[in-house]
């Protein structure tokens, strides 16, 4: 059992946040990131070509933290390989001692920066849960028998203040029938919505971790308002970070706050860092959360 | 229907470089709809061409561009100014292109970039509804194909990213799924898409190159 799974399994409030591997074979900065949140997170979760944007693979990363001693969670999309890449990564995975895995669709490659790339999604997140329970009960996807099964603690995403909600939430119930055991959210700033949310994806019974990236400035949360669907950042914290002379502590402030208004409603955060690793620990102490 | 969208001139006149006459082909349907290989565009471009210092032997619209025989029947009775053409530049689909090869013997060129399965909305306002996987899901999915109007072709339900009922991927587009859902919901359906089993598309019912033969007896349509 991993870490993260004991933590949710467990009732404790679980803890992760995201590394994202470089563009290119310089992993320093990655393994620094990934330092500063030593013992302060139960795993770390490796993106998978975020954005579309082609980089260091996630698998790869996940056995260099684990080498150094950190439990990941390997994001894997479907967007790039078919399904018969996407079961061997996962045998893969398994054989090199990573059992967490994020199952995502990804972002289209249209929006990266390889636009002119075939874009595969032969699966979607839902048959890719599908895939990896499969292949926990001895079997791949064409039926045929493993030698040796590999065990995961699998987990997806949903959206929270997606719209419709109850198609959001319909989309979330097939994920738990494929197989997912946890959930982490995409952005959330306004604890109101969540807890509608929270309250639809209540009979599902299955953990949820409240996703929060970290606001670098006003600018930044205006812009994830305008483009990135389902994430409505209140105005009166893009007013906060405007007027700040101090957005890092700003930021932490915020973080915080919405970690601490939330907590009850969930059982753990996820926080999308965008390279400000360094900060967690200052947001966790704010927020009075101890793993 | 197959829309086409006609190649820039300059690459057309790049292709003919090494040739001084030409046969042009067009079609009498899809083409003609898409106005990129009807009488009109035919003329049009023999015009062009001339300008440009080229010879064009002849031309015909074929009924339809893609079907063999009929090709071959039409270049029989062109065949004097078939047979004089350095090559044909044919303004069809890509289908059509090689139809134009396989009767003629010649060489070809296309003149078009084939795009889609088309719907048409109204007069040059064309919609890709089925991308032709072999497999139709339409009835669990409301009559709205998600493997097509879904940007990523997700046939287990919506990605995270529509913004206002729009995909992320092209605003332009409604979310197919939200399509799916209100349809479903409206006639009354939506627990029946609930209750299916985890969809999965099997590619290996249309491996290219794909042939279909129709059987004499019976009739014909039906898997044996």
């Amino acid at each position: 059992m991993t870490a993260l799974q004991q933590a949710l399994s467990t009732g404790k409030f679980a803890v992760t946040a995201e590394v994202a591997p470089p563009k290119g074979v310089d992993t320093t900065e990655m393994m620094q990131n990934a330092k500063y949140l030593q013992g302060k997170v139960h795993a770390i979760n490796i993106t998978d070509q975020q954005s579309s944007v082609m980089r260091l693979g996630s698998l790869a990363s996940c056995r260099l933290l684990k080498e150094a001693g950190f439990e990941p969670v390997f994001q894997l999309t479907t967007r790039d390989r078919n399904r018969i890449a996407l079961q061997s990564d996962l045998l893969s995975a398994f054989t090199l001692g990573i059992e967490n895995v994020l199952c995502l669709t990804g972002d289209h490659v249209i929006l990266g920066d390889h636009p002119q790339a075939k874009p595969v999604f032969d699966l979607d997140s839902v048959s890719l849960l599908m895939a990896a329970k499969k292949l926990q009960e001895g079997l791949d996807l064409a039926g045929e028998k493993l030698e040796g099964a590999p065990t995961f603690h699998l987990g997806a995403v949903v959206t929270p203040g997606y719209e419709p909600m109850e198609l959001q939430i319909l989309k979330m119930e097939r994920k738990v029938r494929g197989g997912a055991q946890f959930f982490q959210t995409q952005a959330v700033y306004d604890p109101e919505e969540f807890r509608t949310f929270m309250e639809g994806a209540r009979e599902l019974h299955v953990p949820v971790m409240l996703g929060v990236v970290l606001l670098k400035s006003a600018g930044m949360a205006r812009f994830m308002n305008k483009n990135i669907a389902g994430v409505n950042v209140p105005a009166w914290i893009i007013k906060a970070m405007q007027e700040t002379d101090d957005k890092v502590a700003t930021s932490i402030k915020i973080t915080a706050r919405i970690i601490r208004e939330t907590r009850e409603m969930c059982q753990g955060v996820h926080l999308m860092t965008m390279g400000w690793e360094r900060h967690v620990p200052a947001i966790l102490q704010e927020a009075g959360i101890n793993i | 229907m197959i829309i086409t969208k006609a190649k820039p001139f300059p690459e057309i006149l790049q292709s003919l470089q090494r040739e001084e006459t030409v046969f042009l082909v067009g079609c009498s349907e899809c083409a003609t709809v898409c106005k990129t290989g009807g009488e009109e565009e035919v003329k049009a471009m023999r015009e062009r061409l001339e300008q440009e210092g080229k010879v064009v032997s002849g031309w015909v619209i074929l009924d339809p561009g893609c079907n063999l025989l009929e090709a071959r029947k039409e270049f029989r009775k062109h065949k004097e100014e078939v047979t004089h053409a350095d090559s044909l530049l044919v303004m069809s689909c890509g289908g059509g292109v090689q139809i134009a090869q396989e009767a003629s013997g010649k060489v070809v060129h296309p003149a078009n970039n084939t795009l889609f399965l088309g719907t048409v909305k109204r007069f040059g306002q064309f919609r890709q509804y089925c991308s032709m996987c072999g497999e139709c899901i339409l009835d669990l999915t409301g009559g709205i194909c998600p493997m097509t109007r879904c940007a990523k072709g997700l046939l287990n339900g919506p990605c995270g990213g529509a913004n206002d009922g729009k995909c992320e991927v092209n605003p332009d587009n409604d979310c197919a799924w939200i399509k799916i859902y209100d349809r479903l919901k409206e006639i009354g359906r939506l627990d029946e898409f609930i209750a299916s089993p985890v969809q999965l598309h099997d590619y290996s019912v249309n491996t290219k190159p794909t042939t279909l033969l129709l059987e004499r007896n019976g009739p014909g349509m039906e898997d044996k």
